[in-house]
């Protein structure tokens, strides 16, 4: 009788411990970008602010990093990325899981080769390409090489795979064409693969520093990661108040996105189980 | 599937109908195809070409040098560390951040009314912008004015370096790595753990599987097989790709202790613009993702047999 609570106790204080662990950098965040720099200097252990500078740093951050043109470049390249990723991936998933498609296989083989090569591999090239087209620094270079997903046309086909067929013949039967069945039957049926993959997505891009960092030399095109990197850069001192408020600002909305949407968000990275 | 073949009588018909669905998914299949060519496979095959060349991006001629950029590869004492430290990274992270993302994932099951909150909290991370928490670790590493040298100073002990001198910072940011996947393997392995049915603990239980324990190795561990083995593949594969909190706090640095292969390659690629040479490298990054994906289907296709 006595065992099963302290066993509890026990799970309890492992987890709880843990759980300091993996806060701990946000609480230093958040304590340090209401610090004067002195305070920062002299008291890294007191997490309350001994004199409340939190809007000397958010708005020093502010003066100093355009985070309005960056979050609005996150969500423009985010945004056509996944645009584009499902528009192109959805109809060749269905092609290849529900029309009789001779060269499915093939592309089944295409897509298991694509899906083991990242960014990393294919951005000498490609940088080389845009470089001599000079589309360096635009959105084009920042969105075009992520338009295919072999990891989305992997995830789709196995997802309509599941799909019955009776629905699509009652499609056809009443006249539909394919591009219909897919707009009307296909794409609504298959909301929960959508949303898992736009989760994926979202945070596999709005991450990504290695590609930006290529193709973008220029602050107007900075997306989050790489602005945050200038200021990092041009703060070479320590101000380490100024910079943990930019750090607050910019790590905010995909946080309160998970926040807001955990069930979702926990659903879309076990179903999708890749990440970068 | 037997619709068709009652709609057409005639099989002439029939095969006329095959051939219009054909045309129709290859028109539906195109855009994808098309992009997948030209962003994927032909680049692939472009750095698999420029590796045997000296190209330089600036300088219009280039020549073949066959196997030379890779002869250099192997006596590149640069390389050669990047190899080692990705290695030594890997071998930390990627045990750890499994073992930690299941031990958790066992006690957040066990759990009744926090669990929720706990798996928040422990997923976190993942939700993160990577580049962001960098710089937060950096200022907790700071060696004069972080909070986690200060915490050790209060009990005596002088805190080291941590991203700053050559012989700590490959396990600094190891740290980092290793907290910022916990919560991604932990959620991998709940999905796993909610999909064994109850009855075979009961049935375990009955076989005399009284400790928790016994439990864990006779039901437990083997029915995560498949789990384990897409949480380890993929463990293996981000720690190979570590590049953000590299590149943000140590950009290689002290003294080339922290080189990695991605950042290498970015280094000779985009920064000297050394392009066939940086080629090669991406060629052996390649090679060993390929590798490690043959090594995952080859013990999928001895043991794992579960789902």
């Amino acid at each position: 009788m006595t065992s099963i609570p302290a066993g509890r106790i026990i799970r309890f204080a492992l987890l709880s411990l843990g759980a300091l662990m993996i806060l701990a950098p946000y609480i230093f965040m958040i304590s340090t970008a209401g610090k004067t720099q002195s305070d920062i200097f002299t008291s890294s252990l007191a997490l309350i602010p001994q004199h409340f500078y939190f809007a000397e740093n958010f708005a020093k951050a502010l003066a100093k990093v355009p985070m309005a043109t960056l979050l609005w470049n996150g969500v423009v390249v985010c945004g056509l990325i996944f645009f584009f990723q499902v528009v192109v991936a959805i109809p060749c998933a269905y092609a290849m899981a529900k029309l009789k498609f001779r060269a499915a296989r093939l592309i089944m083989v295409l897509v298991m080769l694509g899906l083991l090569v990242p960014i990393h591999a294919t951005a000498l090239p490609l940088y080389v390409a845009f470089d001599r087209m000079s589309l360096l620094n635009s959105y084009t270079s920042l969105v075009a090489p992520f338009t295919i997903s072999v990891f989305a046309i992997f995830m789709f086909l196995q997802f309509f795979r599941a799909m019955p067929d009776d629905l699509l013949h009652a499609a056809r039967l009443d006249g539909m064409s394919e591009l219909g069945i897919i707009a009307r039957v296909i794409v609504p049926n298959a909301w929960p693969a959508v949303t898992a993959f736009a989760i994926f997505s979202v945070v596999a891009h709005w991450n990504d520093l290695y590609w930006p960092l290529i193709v973008v030399s220029k602050q107007a095109y900075a997306t989050p990661p790489l602005g945050l990197m200038y200021f990092r850069a041009a703060e070479a001192g320590d101000d380490y108040g100024a910079l943990m408020a930019a750090t607050l600002i910019i790590t905010l909305p995909l946080v309160a996105a998970f926040l807001l949407a955990q069930k979702r968000f926990v659903e879309g990275i076990t179903m999708t189980g890749l990440k970068g | 599937m037997s619709s068709v073949s009652l709609a057409g009588n005639i099989p002439s018909a029939a095969t006329l109908q095959a051939r219009s669905e054909d045309r129709t998914a290859w028109l539906l299949a195109a855009p994808a195809v098309v992009l997948l060519l030209l962003f994927v496979l032909l680049p692939v095959a472009a750095v698999i070409f420029l590796g045997f060349t000296d190209f330089e991006l600036g300088y219009g001629k280039f020549r073949f040098v066959g196997f030379e950029n890779y002869a250099h590869l192997i006596s590149d004492r640069t390389f050669r560390r990047s190899l080692w430290n990705t290695s030594v990274y890997t071998a930390i992270v990627a045990p750890v951040s499994i073992v930690l993302g299941l031990g958790v994932a066992l006690l957040i099951e066990g759990e009744g009314r926090a669990r929720g909150f706990f798996r928040t909290v422990y997923f976190l991370p993942v939700a993160s912008l990577i580049v962001a928490m960098a710089t937060v670790w950096q200022y907790i590493f700071h060696p004069t004015i972080g909070p986690l040298n200060a915490l050790l100073s209060l009990v005596g002990i002088p805190g080291p370096n941590w991203l700053g001198a050559s012989n700590t910072v490959l396990y600094s940011l190891s740290i980092i790595g290793i907290w910022q996947s916990v919560g991604f393997n932990m959620v991998l392995f709940l999905a796993g753990l909610t999909a064994i049915p109850r009855e075979l603990y009961a049935a375990a239980h009955v076989d005399g599987a009284k400790s928790a324990l016994d439990r864990f190795f006779l039901v437990t561990w083997p029915m995560l097989g498949p789990t384990t083995l897409f949480v380890v593949t993929i463990s293996i594969t981000n720690a190979v790709k570590v590049f953000e909190t590299v590149k943000m706090l140590t950009d290689g640095g002290p003294n080339k202790a922290s080189e990695v292969l991605l950042f290498t390659i970015y280094q000779e690629g985009f920064v000297y613009l050394r392009v066939g040479y940086a080629s090669a490298m991406t060629v052996v990054f390649l090679a060993i993702l390929v590798v490690l994906m043959l090594l995952q289907y080859r013990v999928l296709d001895r043991r794992v047999h579960y789902t």
